[in-house]
């Protein structure tokens, strides 16, 4: 890791995440043309764009790793039912253990360390100060169930789906900071079910498609999708659980805030066939960047100014930007002169 | 060798019975991969004149990455796969194998698992065994063979489970009786079927009289392709033709080709191979396609499926 881990900054009240120039710089930027289309846009999860990409490791820890476990705690303290795992999840669970730890241990060895003697592994995280002894697959000797223990420990959101029947169940997960979903919801329902609010795609068979390609996903060749949305202010946790401490923001949004108020929010999707259970470890890491560093880069500012006028308004409403869209196209064309 | 591959060396060869033959295989230079109960590899044997691929289950424990077993039944119409597996492979040969795929998964969610086998379609059952007396579940197993000839690892299943286990001699008029098997199970009992197509047709047969719904009922048909006719395949946008002869599947003249098709079970279930077909008449033999496709014939599963014409247009 080239960026060292900050002090904790929050991503509620007084907002005072920032992101670093090399947090900038190396920012998963999402669109690849100039105008919005729907693609499913999976790719090999092998590493691209060089020492310190976020597409380096199967898991990038960044410079917020300490800020984004700290609003971990915060809303697993005030929601216990945000990391949720049925108990037919329990086998799926240590296999996440295991690939999460192995890789971490291996990628960054500064700050995580792995020894296995059997089945009797020590795990150090020096940067949250933890130190375990346990038993691989006895979920008795950690301090807390296992998909909770080593959800607290990893930056993004992470669903393990039960894979039965050529579908996919949501069966599992610890998920803290959602654009807009939520695992209570979705626990149990199969991939169409839980993709049955985006529009347009159903119709352009996406879905059918996209199911077909992860349940034949191979252990050992992961794969990965960019999503995008905006989120008003730097807010990590916009469930629809407390929208009533979010969803007003969007009417905050004015021509003199937009850029520092106004976050592009992005997720690394990466999808991992877990050997043990055959389920699918699905992690979301989400990175936000204001749209005042967003323009700092002036590619990036003519071609999301581009997009976002020719987003699709069945997508504007579903991604709730309908009350500040107008307002960030319009901050955006100044940066797009030629257009 | 494809990235995907794993090199192996066949370390043991023992015969489970006068047609079944297990072989142990030790990986060369990596570890193994763990791997979910009801996994199958896909093994390519460089046979005198083309590569074979086929896919067999693995029955080890699942938790032991030291070794990978796997069973192979001769079979008696055999395309080369197995007659090269029985005659060929010895200890101490390497073969190249693919990571471990799953697609016949025990449903954990299940209140009590029925497992049925026939044959040598025991083997995925031995390596769902193992997790479920770790997740303390309850299960049965009825296995369907005939005396010493398929019945492999019958007696030490015998001892292993007790009460658990029930089989089935077709040499000594020992019948399976489905109906009493699959009446008056609790809502939540699944059923899996690994072994021929008639076996797996009579559960399903019966699954239908008894009104049990068809989400409980698992299957994994015990067959790699069978032989046919000889025929052509054309590829439309490139216009090459490719000749499939009577024992090797049309995926296999075409992947000999350098036609690479995503593929996955080589066995007709998994979808991954799918082909448009712009002209000729299919002889469908995939479970994969519904009715209305296979009678629309726009489409064909190469893994398994031939052509009733002399040439087949691929829409490739």
């Amino acid at each position: 890791m080239r960026l060292a881990p900050k002090e904790i900054q929050t991503f509620r009240d007084d907002f005072t995440y920032t992101n670093s120039a090399e947090a900038i710089r190396r920012f998963p930027f999402p669109f690849p043309e100039d105008e919005y289309r729907y693609s499913v846009n999976i790719e090999p999860h092998e590493p691209k764009d060089g020492e310190g990409s976020v597409y380096e490791n199967l898991l990038d820890i960044d410079e917020h790793y300490l800020s984004e476990m700290h609003e971990r705690s915060l809303v697993l303290k005030e929601m216990p039912h945000r990391c949720l795992a049925m108990d037919h999840m329990e086998l799926a669970s240590w296999d996440m253990i295991e690939r999460c730890m192995t890789s971490m241990a291996e990628d960054y060895p500064e700050y995580f360390s792995l020894t296995k003697e059997g089945e009797h592994w020590t795990w150090e995280n020096k940067l949250l100060g933890i130190k375990d002894d346990f038993i691989f697959a006895d979920s008795d000797s950690l301090p807390m169930p296992p998909l909770e223990y080593i959800g607290r420990q990893v930056q993004g959101d992470f669903a393990l789906l039960d894979q039965r029947d050529g579908d996919l169940f949501m069966d599992a997960g610890i998920i803290t900071c959602p654009a807009d979903w939520s695992l209570a919801f979705d626990a149990g329902m199969s991939f169409s079910q839980w993709h049955g609010p985006v529009p347009m795609a159903h119709k352009e068979g996406i879905f059918d498609r996209a199911l077909k390609y992860l349940t034949a996903i191979p252990v050992g060749k992961p794969v990965r999708r960019l999503n995008w949305t905006l989120t008003v202010n730097a807010r990590m946790d916009t469930a629809p659980e407390n929208y009533h401490e979010w969803g007003h923001e969007r009417t905050s949004v004015t021509p003199e805030n937009v850029g520092e108020k106004v976050y592009l929010r992005v997720e690394l999707q990466v999808i991992d066939r877990m050997p043990r259970s055959n389920a699918l470890m699905f992690s979301i890491r989400t990175y936000l960047m204001s749209l005042e560093d967003i323009v700092t880069n002036p590619q990036w500012a003519q071609r999301l100014h581009r997009v976002m006028k020719t987003l699709p308004p069945a997508l504007i409403d579903y991604k709730g930007l309908s009350r500040y869209h107008s307002t960030v196209v319009d901050y955006l064309a100044h940066f797009d002169q030629t257009n | 060798m494809s990235a995907d591959q794993i090199l192996v060396e066949v370390t043991s060869v023992v015969d489970v019975s006068p047609s079944i033959r297990e072989f142990t295989l030790s990986p060369v230079n990596a570890e193994f991969y763990p791997f979910s109960p009801g996994s199958h590899v896909v093994v390519e044997m460089p046979a005198a004149k083309k590569t074979i691929k086929n896919a067999y289950s693995l029955l080890s424990d699942p938790l032991d990455t030291a070794v990978y077993k796997i069973a192979v039944r001769l079979q008696e119409q055999s395309r080369g796969g197995s007659v090269y597996m029985h005659q060929q492979v010895t200890p101490g040969d390497q073969l190249k194998i693919s990571p471990p795929a799953n697609l016949f998964a025990p449903q954990w969610q299940a209140k009590k698992h029925i497992l049925i086998a026939g044959g040598v379609g025991i083997t995925p059952f031995m390596s769902y065994l193992p997790e479920l007396e770790r997740r303390l579940a309850d299960y049965e197993l009825h296995y369907l063979y005939r005396s010493d000839f398929t019945g492999a690892y019958r007696k030490e299943l015998a001892e292993q489970l007790g009460e658990r286990f029930f089989d089935y001699d077709s040499s000594q008029s020992q019948r399976c009786d489905l109906a009493q098997i699959m009446s008056d199970r609790t809502v939540g009992t699944h059923f899996y079927i690994c072994g021929p197509e008639v076996l797996i047709d009579s559960v399903k047969a019966q699954a239908e009289a008894f009104g049990i719904p068809a989400s409980v009922i698992h299957y994994e048909e015990f067959a790699a392709p069978a032989p046919g006719e000889p025929f052509e395949v054309e590829l439309k946008k490139t216009g090459q033709v490719v000749s499939v002869s009577s024992d090797e599947s049309m995926l296999e003249a075409l992947e000999a080709a350098n036609v690479d098709i995503p593929n996955l079970c080589r066995g007709g279930v998994c979808g991954q191979c799918v082909c448009q077909v712009a002209d000729g008449d299919i002889e469908h033999r995939d479970n994969f396609l519904s009715e209305s496709e296979k009678q629309a014939g726009t489409a064909v599963m190469p893994c398994v499926s031939r052509a009733k014409s002399d040439r087949l247009v691929l829409d490739i």
